[in-house]
């Protein structure tokens, strides 16, 4: 029996990390074993990394480590981000993997270069044009969800044919060079089309889009990898792209759902279009508002309390008073959940992560889909800083430009109560009439102060 | 269309349906964490991005080679360290009053 040798053993390598993917994925299903997932996950990923420093085609290292220690040190920072800043890392990440893609696609084509044969070119080609492009798109998204770019949808008349023609010369001079290789001045043109498009890509779209661009730009990331993965001949990347893609394509659907909108829309039509047509019909309807004090009293009363957290109470800073309104109805008697839209926040999940950093106990977060039948056995369902989720003109409004999304139910609760500072419009511009229903308190104020509040009266202290 | 072509073909299929199965599963609670967690995954790149640079073949294919080996090291650092540090806040009731 003749000896493995060393390539085989890093294959060997290779093919247990890919099992240890899947089952770190398939451990994330639950927040009981969802630890152990994250562990494996380190360890294939470690196992697979020292494998290959032991690769014979590897002739120096000093660089190498070096730009490891790097990584590393480039790393840490970015997992250390506070919570409200996991969309913007995220983005960023997309952003260094397709960059990562991107390059070794470029280096494999200057290696080769001018001699690459017809279906390799093609291969390389799609997978530097995706890889490219997701890294701009991903860098804008970034900079948009850090506020350093505007957050409004940028957009102008003709966008989709620019955006689509940028696109097409992108492809054309791919084939361009699968058919002529000697064109090796094309390349970089490529890439640079490409850069160009993945900014144009993601301008136009913004606000409420966020967590479904960031899911696309995640599963273009994978497919980017999986790609590589086909040019290398490397099985390994080939089934961390699949999955990593095909999760981001799984999150772009369930964010598409939620917002009731479909791809292609989500993608050419930015909701700053629609908006004009809504705005014109505001007549002035009176609201009836309440006191902190008055407001305490009706939930001190209650049995079951639904509060319903938006990114608004995130960027109060006010997840940690909701707690402590948590804790003050649970110790008296009072059952509290928290209802979940699947857009809250700004990436899929942020708002379980917000709260569940806040010690909210996960099994009080109830998705959209669960909780919806409890709103009329809820006393007071409370609106922390979500606006455009709770719009009951998504259901019956046909005119209003979100009709059709699939909403929280909170006008079905016996009361409403609503955070609000004023009675300006929400991110999407679209005015709200649970606002002015009978039912509904307002409850004007910054999210936490106003909270702090309501905890202060509860406790009984008031402070007179 | 080489035969390389083919067999990764294969594997992408059965890896995105399997794919597909498993992340269907994973609750929306963790959809922040399933997200950074592929991406912690999918920066398995690195190791292309090690046999590139650790070739050396020519300056241009190393140093683009290093670039890479940072930005997805730095993923795979960053992702998995995000992950953990998310999913150790998610608590049960008891847990919590336990803290």
């Amino acid at each position: 029996m003749t000896a493995f040798t060393a390539q085989q053993l890093i294959d060997f390598t290779y093919i247990v990390a890919a099992i240890g993917f899947i089952l770190a994925l398939k451990w994330l299903s639950s927040p009981v074993t969802a630890m152990r997932g994250v562990l494996i996950g380190e360890i294939a990923s470690g196992m697979a990394v020292l494998a290959t420093l032991f690769d014979p085609q590897v002739t120096q290292y000093k660089w190498v480590i070096i730009a490891l220690v790097v990584g590393a040190a480039i790393g840490v920072p970015l997992g250390m981000v506070k919570m409200t800043a996991v969309p913007q890392r995220t983005a960023l990440s997309h952003a260094f993997g397709a960059l990562s893609a991107a390059l070794i696609g470029i280096a494999e084509y200057y290696v080769a270069a001018p001699n690459v044969p017809k279906f390799e070119m093609a291969e390389i080609g799609l997978e530097v044009i995706i890889g490219s492009l997701t890294f701009t798109g991903s860098l804008i998204a970034a900079g948009k969800l850090q506020e350093i770019l505007r957050q409004r949808p940028i957009v102008y008349k003709g966008q989709n044919l620019v955006s689509l023609s940028i696109l097409s010369a992108a492809i054309i001079l791919m084939l361009i060079l699968v058919v002529h290789p000697e064109y090796t001045y094309l390349f970089p043109v490529m890439i640079g089309v490409a850069l160009v498009f993945g900014i144009m890509l993601v301008m136009p779209i913004g606000g409420a889009d966020m967590p479904t661009v960031i899911s696309l730009l995640n599963s273009y990331a994978g497919f980017s990898a999986a790609l590589l993965g086909f040019v290398l001949n490397s099985k390994v990347l080939v089934v961390a792209g699949a999955l990593d893609g095909a999760s981001g394509f799984i999150l772009s659907v369930i964010m598409c759902k939620a917002m009731n909108r479909s791809f292609t829309n989500v993608l050419f039509g930015a909701f700053g279009q629609v908006q004009a047509s809504a705005a014109g019909v505001t007549e002035e309807r009176t609201v009836r508002s309440a006191s902190a004090e008055e407001a305490a009293a009706i939930l001190a009363a209650a049995n079951k309390v639904v509060v319903v957290p938006g990114y608004g109470m995130a960027v109060a800073q006010a997840q940690h008073k909701v707690r402590e309104l948590f804790d003050g109805l649970t110790k008296k008697g009072i059952d509290v959940k928290f209802a979940i839209h699947p857009v809250a926040g700004r990436m899929p999940g942020h708002m379980n992560v917000l709260l569940a950093e806040a010690d909210i106990p996960y099994d009080k977060l109830v998705d959209m889909d669960d909780i919806n039948g409890e709103f009329p056995q809820t006393d007071v369902a409370l609106i922390i800083g979500a606006n455009d989720v709770t719009n009951p003109a998504a259901r019956t409004d046909t005119a209003s430009p979100i009709y059709g999304m699939p909403i929280l139910d909170v006008d079905k609760a016996r009361t409403v109560m609503v955070i609000k500072r004023s009675m300006a419009v929400g991110f999407a511009g679209i005015d709200n009439p649970l606002y002015y229903l009978d039912r509904t308190l307002m409850l004007f104020g910054d999210a936490k102060g106003f909270v702090g509040n309501l905890v202060r009266e509860l406790s009984g202290g008031g402070g007179h | 269309m080489p035969a390389d072509f083919i067999s990764s073909l294969f594997v992408f299929i059965l890896a995105a349906f399997l794919g597909f199965e498993v992340i269907k599963r994973v609750s929306p609670l963790l959809h922040t964490p399933l997200m950074s967690l592929t991406n912690a995954l999918d920066a398995i790149v690195v190791v292309a991005a090690i046999i590139i640079a650790g070739r050396a073949e020519t300056r241009l294919s190393t140093i683009l080679g290093l670039i890479a080996v940072a930005a997805s090291f730095s993923n795979m650092v960053g992702g998995f360290l995000i992950t953990d540090r998310m999913l150790g806040m998610f608590k049960t009731g008891k847990a919590v009053k336990k803290s």
